[in-house]
């Protein structure tokens, strides 16, 4: 099974839900957290361990200026403006090339080819027992987050129990992340901008098709408008977390609540039967 | 006009309250645009009156016409995003996956795919109390969000030349909709908090504005939360001589503002207001430090 944990609003609480289901389901099965939060990845702050490295590459074009004339085709076909072609010679701008291949079958003269781009890196470790950790990691002024997320997932296809963190907001980012999930758990917090950003969630949720639940984090017990729009669109609120200055400080110093309070841990225990169930997997 | 944009690498430091407090503060002349277009908020707090509105296109979509397709699979194998589907009624695109490369419509023999215009998200132009608000939407789960970036901060400053301050409110993360953001500006300000998240991602964030030449300022918000780990970021920063401006602590008089839709210095007594005074005011001596050498 396949899992996602999104949110719409940044800093609910989606690395500290992926982490302590993915540290509580470890006890008793394989799982595969992926960290699809490629621009700021966090969880390997909770599970530090030693790394493998790998690059993660896109090809772009090189043009062979001994064979290149000077024509203007591939600049002309580029719909990202990454390519201007000069009398003389021809101006690439790899941060907006997309990798689409069109410039190198556009050529006449076959003059480009394509090579590999470093963009970011894949980290994979075991800190615990049963538990693997892939961390996409964009590098830090490379716009292109997409392909480094595909990279991280693509590592964990074969797995059996997977869970991906994504980045907040609604656009590429997240969609690549979603993607291929069999079910989304969407984090929120009872305030306007929680409630607003939600509502873009569900709204992305739906458009791929993918069922979701709501788990309220941070509740200060005035949650009734997330509540009524929860059953309003027929979504279940899986969880609800307190505030609690010491569950707070638990994640902020990059520890696990399931670690230090136990008890948590029929919580989330609960929470993954409830996925499955949204997944349409029986466990 | 000056450039400010508020950042925080990190989702959730409350970037967004800050930013509208700092617009209630300011006694300069302000042009306001939300930067964080997929997911905007700061309208909640400025309660605008929206002006017009007007659609965003983004990169154009591809499209298979099935009276010409002869099935032929060319776009599928050729395309880099798994963006052609084929099923029982044959080919067609995924409109989230389409980057809008045309490689399809290029390989197509039977010229079959053509190029379409597509609407993925609208720009707003609103008033608000404290100045204009250029404010956006994007389609749930549509890509461009850079382009639609762009589009707001060159409508915010083409139709204020005259402002003093041009205010960003920004997206968390480090890619493509950030890049954009800071792309241009004088000023960043990087909300962050003492958390070992906090911390992590306010250093990728500030070696990605490096990369742009702002000057940079950092404010710690909620710092009471963990005051050695505030410790630990003022230490990092001063080591970069990057100014910590504001200390802000952890009040529930937060929340209850965001509830009531009004910036927090409304009722400027609760301990968060009296902080974001002192960071406003210290802000405006960085504004007005310009003319040093950038950070």
């Amino acid at each position: 099974m396949k899992l996602a944990v999104a949110s719409g609003k940044g800093g609910t609480g989606k690395s500290m839900v992926a982490a302590n289901l993915a540290f509580t389901l470890a006890w008793t099965d394989p799982v595969t957290l992926v960290d699809c939060d490629v621009e700021e990845p966090n969880l390997h702050l909770f599970f530090p361990a030693p790394a493998t490295i790998t690059d993660v590459t896109v090809p772009v074009p090189v043009v062979d200026e001994t064979i290149c004339d000077h024509c203007g085709r591939c600049g002309e076909f580029c719909q990202f403006g990454a390519i201007t072609v000069l009398c003389d010679r021809v101006l690439f701008f790899p941060e907006l090339c997309h990798s689409c291949g069109g410039c190198t079958y556009v050529c006449p003269k076959g003059a480009i080819h394509e090579h590999p781009r470093r963009i970011g890196t894949i980290a994979t470790s075991l800190p615990r027992s049963n538990l693997k950790l892939i961390t996409g990691m964009l590098d830090t002024g490379n716009p292109h987050a997409v392909p480094v997320i595909r990279a991280a997932k693509e590592l964990a296809a074969a797995d059996p129990i997977v869970i991906c963190d994504t980045a907040p907001g609604t656009s590429c980012p997240v969609v690549e992340a979603l993607d291929g999930c069999d079910a989304c758990i969407l984090v929120t917090e009872s305030t306007p901008f929680g409630l607003h950003d939600l509502r873009l969630a569900v709204d992305v949720a739906d458009r791929l098709g993918i069922p979701a639940g709501i788990i309220i984090n941070r509740s200060d017990g005035k949650d009734a408008q997330t509540l009524n729009f929860c059953a309003g669109h027929d979504l279940d609120v899986l969880m609800t977390i307190p505030f609690d200055r010491d569950i707070a400080a638990i994640q902020g110093r990059g520890d696990l609540l399931c670690q230090h309070r136990p008890e948590w841990q029929k919580a989330f225990i609960a929470l993954f039967t409830k996925c499955s169930a949204l997944a349409g997997v029986h466990r | 006009m000056i450039r400010l944009a508020v950042i925080s690498g990190k989702g959730g430091t409350e970037k967004t309250m800050i930013t509208a407090a700092l617009a209630h503060l300011q006694a300069k002349s302000l042009v306001l645009a939300d930067c964080d277009v997929d997911a905007a908020n700061l309208e909640l707090v400025l309660c605008p009156t929206l002006i017009r509105m007007e659609p965003f296109m983004g990169m154009k979509a591809a499209v298979i016409d099935p009276a010409l397709c002869v099935q032929c699979g060319e776009c599928t194998e050729h395309c880099r995003f798994a963006a052609v589907d084929f099923d029982k009624n044959g080919y067609h695109v995924n409109p989230l996956r389409c980057e809008g490369c045309a490689v399809c419509a290029y390989v197509c023999p039977a010229t079959a795919i053509s190029m379409q215009p597509r609407q993925t998200g609208e720009i707003r132009y609103s008033a608000t109390e404290r100045g204009p608000l250029v404010h956006a939407r994007l389609v749930p789960g549509a890509g461009n969000s850079g382009l639609l970036v762009h589009a707001v901060k060159k409508l915010a400053q083409e139709e204020n030349p005259d402002r003093d301050l041009f205010l960003i409110d920004g997206p968390p993360g480090t890619g493509c909709p950030l890049i954009s953001t800071i792309s241009g500006v004088d000023h960043v300000l990087i909300v962050t908090e003492p958390s070992v998240s906090g911390l992590h991602d306010l250093k990728r964030v500030v070696a990605v504005s490096r990369q742009f030449r702002p000057r940079i300022a950092v404010a710690i918000n909620r710092f009471d939360l963990d005051t050695a780990l505030a410790e630990t970021i003022t230490t990092w920063c001063r080591a970069g001589n990057i100014p910590v401006i504001g200390m802000i602590p952890f009040d529930a008089a937060v929340i209850a503002s965001v509830r009531n839709g009004v910036p927090v210095t409304a009722d400027g007594s609760s301990p968060a207001a009296q902080a974001i005074q002192i960071l406003a005011s210290n802000l405006e001596r960085e504004l007005e430090n310009d003319t040093d050498t950038r950070n």
